[in-house]
């Protein structure tokens, strides 16, 4: 099972310039909150799609739920 | 019916209906939590939608993921957009945005699950187990 701290590091590795803080009671569900230089200019589906891309696959089996608050900076 | 015709007929769907949402459930019986928070907001907006559920053909949610590259339910379209899943509609609707894009007024109260600042906090029952 993933955990938070792995989901974060992700994150921050795949998106240039990202912070995420992510919370996970546990390693089944998640909540992030992902701040980037990279979302400026975007609308929110595609600052989401950013960070599900990420996760393609997982979604929906290991990581069964991925709540995501995602700001530009 | 094959995987082509599905994906049409989501197409279409789509197109026809000013506001849908793909969800896990039916509005009146919501079979996942993030369906059922979507929905009610929707309901709070009194504004109407159609919707489908995702849940009795596993083909319906992998046609509208390929379709839309989302991978989650429930999805919200408006005007032949994806607005997005639960977590955007929430904060569009507390923002005001979503109300605001679907043409209508904000709706007077936060919803049920947001605590109302300067409201006391409701009763706690102590835990004498510890």
């Amino acid at each position: 099972m993933p955990s938070a701290d792995e989901l974060k590091q992700r994150i921050e590795a795949a998106i240039p310039g990202a912070e995420a803080e992510v919370q996970s009671p546990d390693e089944v569900h998640f909540s992030a909150r992902v701040r980037a230089d990279a979302f400026a200019g975007l609308s929110r589906v595609q600052q989401h799609r950013l960070v599900m891309d990420i996760f393609d696959g997982e979604l929906g089996g290991s990581i069964h739920a991925l709540e995501l608050k995602t700001e530009a900076p | 019916m094959s995987d082509n015709q599905i994906r049409d007929l989501i197409a279409e769907a789509i197109k026809e209906n000013d506001l849908i949402l793909f969800m896990k459930g039916t509005p009146d019986q919501p079979a996942c939590g993030f369906s059922m928070r979507t929905v009610g907001m929707l309901q709070s907006l009194d504004v109407p939608f159609a919707a489908v559920d995702v849940l009795p053909d596993p083909r319906i949610r992998q046609e509208l993921s390929a379709l839309s590259n989302w991978p989650t339910i429930p999805q919200l379209f408006h005007n032949g957009e994806l607005i997005g899943g639960c977590d955007i509609v929430t904060e569009m609707y507390e923002s005001g945005e979503l109300a605001a894009a679907l043409g209508v007024e904000a709706p007077p109260a936060p919803p049920a699950e947001t605590a109302v600042p300067g409201q006391p906090a409701p009763m706690g029952i102590e835990n004498r187990l510890r």
